[in-house]
Parts: structure tokens; sequence; C-alpha cells
């Protein structure tokens, strides 16, 4: 057999007393491509990291063309021929393509724009890569971005190549056009490793599957040899099925109407224009786009915290059967009109809760006021907080352990569980799943489920588009802004939502069976 | 060798390293006293200790001292616990100091005393608060930047004091205001009993529980919390976040105010432009010390104090400048500060790559 591109031998990496890593055996061999699959936070990234040289392992060696090696930076590692594309973009702004490629190269020759526009050319003809050398990056796609990113590492010649969850920010159709260039790639004898946790792509793209769980090295299998059932199993340690139960709305009633909004971010740029549509009581309605299509702004507009420029908010509410319109309200108005919306927001620790505060005055977040007294009350909030500990299996020391030292998962089940506690008519939630191991995935979506058979009406923003279709009874699709349309959860297929989500043009079309 | 974050430690743990960063700090201080002066370390210690716990008098000047500390410290507390960086308690002390000044000298002999005390507490609180409250309301408003902003102030107020200084000068071209109301008392806080400082004393020790119930207990101390944690949770809970930042400022300068009220009424019973003497700046690191802990804020500014006083001493006695003094103080500091890097992280060393299996 050849000698392994790269061979990991025992690697450990602990962060604190977290252990990222934990004794890690792992074989790349010259054109292939390796998945590495594994839950969010089962060190997939940070043993990756190792490889390209942005941490340091505690302990085990690192072997490149059997050679035992210390990777001790990035320059270190491309040295080695080894890139890495991460999922956060590092890219200029202002700059052009080409100019973002050779940007910090210092090989001692002249500066040549033009001569490395012919290379970079000549990269992508080769893997057939769809990217004009001189476009600037604020004019790309997020696809276009990633683009860059993918030359820059081949123009400094690496032949083995990390992509960190490359998938997350795409499209399907973007993701088949990726996953053809890798293809190529490896027909020219390049290793690929591809971080992911989604299995249909394991399966599509990958020759092998290492998988990861809990930061430990659990098995490689050849992909030809494996199916979806035994990766989960692998993945989380046990059997679990893995199906949402969706029940038919009962007696839909409109709860929360949107009409006509528009509004601009801190810069003036338009981010949602002329939007319309109905979140219905006992429904959950949800909203697919790609990252950044307006999908905060709606929410936050909705909850009194995103000023919009036209437009009406109105919320029926079921209680009394009046009917107030939410606009230029704060939260705390909307609230004292006696409202009860639920958010969920994206940013966890930055918005929802506070991560230096213990788990009892987090509960209290949204209802400290309560009451005349200039004390707080913690009586309920602690007898809250002891609840969903309980009811929602939260992981922690105790109710007085700040909330950033539980896990991610954790994290979002005291969130939720909190949000639901005041027993919503709308509920609204962003990406509750994101960063979330299965389980409490699952969790969450039937936690949504549940409000929904209790008559809230859930809105629900999703980045996984078979759980949208599989969760949801409506999906609204947004694309920069602008609603393109909205489909049955149904009927739905995820081809047709990626349309949606991508085109430029905004037909009326798509619009026409929204309403129905 | 790299360096690798810890979990939370062990309580007892993390006071052993302050223990032992402080032996360390004393060992070092010593080996650069022998160096430099050749005296005996042993003694200077001594000395330093005599400085400060002495005689009765020492004692009693060591914990006015404390309290006067204290007291800026625990002004100075809810803004940094807002993460509103206010560095002008300096000047907050200074105009609260003015206030009472200028209302001893107006009203001295005019009116009774009693209600003189109660206009220079008004005064100062209302002195210290808008110093304070100017540059909230800039940050609300423009979103100033509050440390520019504040440390300016403090200027202005140094200069107001030399200012009036002159104005109200005792003797023509000194320049000094000189003891105000010498012979009639008015204005000057009463002693209880034989002793001159404990009313100042007892009255920081019931502002510092008033601060620990109102920090911890209070939905406005809550509120402070979270927005210094995040702005975007206190919008989310619908906090109004430049409210708190001006309701904040007001309190935290009134405080300043009334520590201002405290050393010219209760203390000096004069003012000039060294009357904070630098507590608004060494109250910034008591409080940062003390992780905001109103109640920890005791300890961390006895010690400070108690350094100072210490070094000041060893400088007296042993006939060394105020240089000296401030090179132990400086020493001990470092160790102390620096050790909270051995609290927060460990060092690993990693020699080479162990052979696996």
């Amino acid at each position: 057999m050849a000698v392994p591109a790269i061979e990991l031998k025992g690697v450990t990496k602990r962060f604190g007393h977290v252990v990222a890593n934990k004794n890690v055996d792992l074989v790349v061999n010259r054109g292939e491509i390796l998945a590495i699959l594994g839950e969010n936070g089962s060190g997939k990234t940070t043993l990756m990291n190792m490889i390209s040289g942005i941490y340091y392992p505690d302990e085990g060696q690192i072997f490149i063309d059997g050679e035992e090696t210390q990777i001790r930076s990035p320059k270190d590692a491309f040295a080695h021929r080894i890139g890495m594309i991460h999922q956060h973009f590092k890219l200029i702004d202002l700059f052009s393509a080409t100019e973002n490629v050779i940007l910090g190269i210092n090989n001692g020759k002249k500066y040549n724009i033009k001569e490395a526009e012919k290379q970079v050319r000549e990269i992508t003809d080769r893997y057939g890569f769809i990217l004009d050398p001189q476009k600037k990056i604020y004019d790309m796609s997020v696809s276009e971005k990633q683009t860059v990113e993918i030359i820059k590492v081949l123009y400094r010649g690496a032949d083995i190549l990390i992509l960190d969850e490359p998938t997350a920010v795409l499209t399907p159709q973007e993701t088949e056009k990726l996953f053809a260039v890798l293809r190529r790639m490896r027909e020219d004898g390049k290793s690929i490793i591809i971080i992911t946790h989604k299995l249909h792509e394991v399966l599509a793209i990958s020759d092998r599957v290492s998988v990861l769980r809990k930061g430990e090295y659990i098995a490689t299998v050849n992909t030809a040899d494996t199916d979806e059932s035994q990766l989960t199993e692998m993945m989380v340690g046990k059997k679990i099925s893995l199906n949402i139960e969706r029940t038919d709305p009962k007696e839909p009633t409109d709860r929360l109407e949107v009409r006509g909004v528009s509004c601009e971010d801190s810069m003036g740029v338009r981010v949602l224009e002329d939007v319309t549509f109905t979140a219905r009581g006992g429904e959950i309605l949800g909203i697919a786009g790609i990252a950044g299509s307006g999908q905060r702004e709606l929410l936050e507009a909705i909850a009194g915290l995103q000023n919009t420029s036209t437009g009406d908010i109105l919320y029926h509410n079921p209680d009394d059967g009046q009917t107030v319109d939410l606009r230029h309200k704060t939260p705390t108005e909307i609230r004292e009109l006696g409202v009860r919306l639920s958010f969920v927001p994206e940013d966890r620790l930055g918005m929802g809760l506070v991560g230096n505060m213990d788990i009892i005055d987090n509960m209290m977040l949204r209802s400290y006021k309560k009451g005349r007294s200039v004390f707080l009350a913690r009586k309920e909030p602690r007898g809250l907080a002891e609840k969903v500990i309980n009811e929602l299996e939260v992981v922690t020391p105790g109710a007085t352990t700040p909330v950033r030292r539980l896990s991610g998962g954790n994290v979002q089940k005291v969130l939720v569980g909190r949000e639901i506690a005041s027993q919503p008519k709308v509920l609204m939630a962003a990406y509750p799943v994101r960063g979330l191991d299965i389980n409490s995935s699952y969790l969450i979506y039937n936690l949504l489920t549940k409000q929904k058979e209790n008559g809230t009406a859930v809105i629900f923003v999703g980045e996984d588009l078979d759980v949208l279709i599989e969760l949801c009874d409506r999906i609204l699709v947004l694309n920069s802004g602008r609603i393109t349309g909205i489909v049955d959860g149904r009927t739905a297929n995820k081809e047709e939502i990626g349309l949606l989500m991508t085109k430029t043009a905004h037909g009326t079309e798509a619009k026409t069976d929204a309403h129905s | 060798m790299h360096i690798v974050k810890r979990d939370q430690m062990a309580w007892y743990k993390s006071w052993l390293i302050r223990a032992a960063a402080i032996v360390a700090a004393l060992i070092v201080c010593a080996l650069v006293t022998v160096l430099l002066t050749h005296k005996d370390p042993i003694k200077v210690y001594a000395t330093m200790f005599s400085g400060a716990f002495g005689t009765p008098r020492r004692i009693w000047n060591l914990l006015q001292n404390i309290a006067m500390l204290l007291c800026v410290s625990l002004a100075v507390t809810p803004a940094f616990k807002m993460k509103f960086w206010n560095i002008g308690a300096e000047g907050q002390v200074l105009v609260g100091g003015l206030a009472t000044a200028a209302c001893m000298i107006l009203f001295g002999g005019k009116i009774p005393n009693a209600l003189l005390i109660l206009v220079l507490v008004v005064a100062s609180i209302l002195a210290g608060a808008i110093w304070a409250v100017i540059p909230a309301l800039f940050k609300a408003k423009w979103n100033t930047n509050e440390t520019l902003f504040t440390l300016m102030m403090n200027y202005v107020g140094i200069q107001l004091v030399s200012y009036f200084s002159m104005y109200w000068e005792a003797q023509k071209g000194s320049g000094q205001i000189g003891i105000i109301n010498q012979s009639t008392r008015a204005g000057w806080l009463p002693r209880i009993g034989e002793y001159e400082y404990l009313l100042n004393i007892l009255i920081v020790a019931v502002i510092t529980v008033l601060m620990y119930i109102y920090l911890k207990y209070s939905k406005h101390g809550y509120e402070i919390s979270v927005v210094g944690e995040s702005q975007n949770t206190a919008r989310y809970i619908g906090v109004n976040v430049k409210k708190v930042i001006i309701r904040t400022m007001i309190l935290s300068g009134a405080v300043c105010g009334i520590a201002g009220f405290l050393l010219v009424s209760g203390t000096n019973h004069t003012i000039n432009t060294t009357t904070a003497d630098g507590r608004g700046f060494t109250a910034i690191m008591v409080s940062w010390l003390a992780k905001f802990n109103p109640l920890f804020m005791v300890l961390t500014s006895f010690l400070l104090v108690f350094l100072q006083k210490g070094a000041n001493e060893i400088a007296t006695v042993f006939g060394l400048n105020k240089s000296f003094s401030d090179i132990l103080t400086g020493i001990i500091l470092f160790f102390i500060i620096g050790c909270e890097f051995f609290i927060n992280y460990r060092i690993v060393f990693r020699h080479s790559h162990k052979e696996v299996k």
C-alpha cells in the first residue's frame, strides 16, 4: 500500500478540562475524498485545525508522506502543501478575486497582477470553477467567495485540501457544482478532506468516511459499504429513529399578519422589501433562504427590535379577538399590549441569554420587571429553572451555574424552555438547532410541534432544507429581503426551494399559490 | 511551551496562588532593597507594618484612608459593571469636594450647623452627579467615547478647584484656601466621641452594604449586569439602555460626590487640587481586583492603602526618597495583578514529541 499523504497517531487536544480530541488516529490517502463525519462539538474542526497549523496538539504525532512532522503555523502547513478552507471566509471585500488570492504571498518575485490573473484562470479552467478573476469580493455571492478561498489554497500549491462544512452556506444547486469540482481535483491526484455532519452529502461525495464522536475517533469505513443508519449509529453512539411527526394543523386561524413590510439596515441598505405573509395559529411556518436574506431582520421587526420603513404587523389576539399593530413598538410595549410573543434569537448567548449569569437569572430576563418592588423576586424564576432543567433534561451542575459553562445544546434548551414557559401565542425561532447534536435537535423539533398542537403560531427559520420540508406546514422562501414564494411543506421538494432561494428575477408566479 | 486556559479553580486554590504571589513579591522586594540600599529587608518590612499599625493614630489613619478609597471604589463599580469606563472619578470627587467647600465658605455661620451639613451633602451629591452625567448623556445621545470624556472632565475639575483656590485664598498670594471655618467649625462633620474619623468610616460601611444589596438584589442592579454583559440582550428584553447608562452614571457620580464631601467636611476641612489624591484611579484597581464585589473591595482597598502607607514609612525611616517606596508598591502590585494570569491560565511544557505506545 502506498504511503498515506497524512497520518495522525494518537493526537489529543485539550481546552481546559474539555478534551476536544482524544487519541485520534487518521489516515488520508492521495487522490481520495475523505469525509470527517461527526456531530457539532465532536472535534472535527479542532482536528483539522491541528493539521493546518492553527492549533498544536498536546499529544500525538503527525506524519506527512510517512515522515513525522511538526506543524506549528499555517505557514508550516502550506510548506507541506496543506491548505484549509474555513467556514468563515477571510477575504478583503474591496479587493478583486486575484488580489485576494495573491495577498500575503512573499516569494521574492515582483508583484505582477497580470501574471497572477493568468494563473488563476488556469486553475479555474483546470477544475471547472466559474469565476471572474477581476470581480470584487463585495459583488460576489457566497458560493463565489468560497470559490476564491479554494483557489487561494490551490494557488499556493496545496495538494491536501481541507474544507470545513463547505456546503453549510450553499444551495442544493451550488452544492452539486462544488462536488463536481472536488471530483475533478481528486482525479488530479489531490487529497480532499471534507468536514460535514450531513449524511447524504457524505454518501454522495466521499470515498471513505472517518467518524468522530465526542472528540474520540470511532472508525473509518468505505463509503460504498455503508448507509445512513449505520453512519448515524456510529456518530451518535446508539440507534435512533430520525422522524419528525408532523400532525395536520387543527383549525388554523390567522394570528400574525405581516403586510408590505420594508426596512433598511443602519447603512441605509434595503434588507426587507415589501414582505407580506400570514402566520397561523396551529401551524409551523418555515422560513428558508440563504443566510443573510433578511431572516434576522424580519423576526426582529416583528419582535420590536428593528425599525421598519413601511408596512404593518398585525396581531390578532385570540383571547379577546382584538387586532393590534406591532409596528414601531418596543418589546416592552408589545408585552404590555397583551401580545404573547416569544422569540428564540439566532444569537443565543449574545441576545437571548446572558452568558455570565446563572440559569435562574436568565429565566427572569423577560419577567424581572414584574411587580412594584424595587427588588428582584428570584423565587419564581428558581422554580422555572428547576422545571426546565428537569423537563428538558438540561445537563448542568445546578441552577446556579452560569449558562456560558453549558454546552451548546443545553444553552439552547434553557433559552427555548424559557420562551415556551410564557405560553406564547406566537413563537419565533431562528436557527434553533444550529450547533446542536441530533438528539437535542429532535427534542427541539418536538417542542415546536407541541407548541403548534397547542394552537401557537410557530415561525421557524431553518437552514437545513430536509428538516424544513419534514417539519413545516408551509415554507416561505426569502431571497435578498423579498419573498420569492410560499410553498406547502407536504408537497415541496428541495430543488424547488433551492431555485426560489437563488433566482434573481423576483417573479410573481411563485407567489400565486402562496396565499391559497 | 504553550498557554492553556483553566477551568474554574477551587476558591481556596486561587487564594493560595494569591498568597503565594504576595510572598513572592515580598521576596523580590527584599532582594531589590538589599541590592539598591543595603538595608536589612526584615527591618524594612517591620517598618512597613509599624508604619501602618504602629500607633492607634496610625491605625485610625489607615482605616480612614481605606474608607475613602473604598468609597470611591464603590462609586465606580456600578459604572464598570455596566462596562462604562468611568475613569473620571477623580474629577467627580473633586467637584463634590469643591461644592462642599463652597457651601461651607458661603453659608458657614449663617445657617444652623445641622442644616448646613444637610446642604453640604445635597450639594456634593448634585455636583458629583452632574459631573458624571455629562459624559453619560453624550454617550447615550451621540455614542461618544466615555473613557476620553470622563478623563477630560478630570482636568476641568482640577482647574476649577485651582481657580477657586485663588478666588477664596486665605492669605493674599498663597493660592490656598486654608482650613475653612477653623474657629467655628461650621460644616465640619461631627466626631463621635474621641474618634476623629469614625463617622466617615461608618458612613462608608453603610454605603458598602447598600451598594452590595443594590447590585445583587435590586432590579436596577440586574439591569446594570445585563447592559454590561450584552447590550443586545438588553434590547431584546426591552431594557432602555440609554436610560440605564444615565441613571447608573448619576449614581456613580453621586457616590463620588459623597466621597468628596467626606474628604472636605469630614477629613481635611479644606480643598486643593490633590484632595482626591489619585483615588479616582486607584479605585479602578480596587474594583477590578475585587471583581466588582463591594464586600471584597474592603479587602482590596485595605491591601492597597496598607502598601502605600507602609512604603511611605520605609522611605521616611530609612531616609530613602519617595521613589523607592513607589518601586516597592509597584513590584507588589505587579505580582498581585500578575497572579490572576496563573489563576486563569496554566502553562504547559511539552519538550518533545512523546512517542506513542
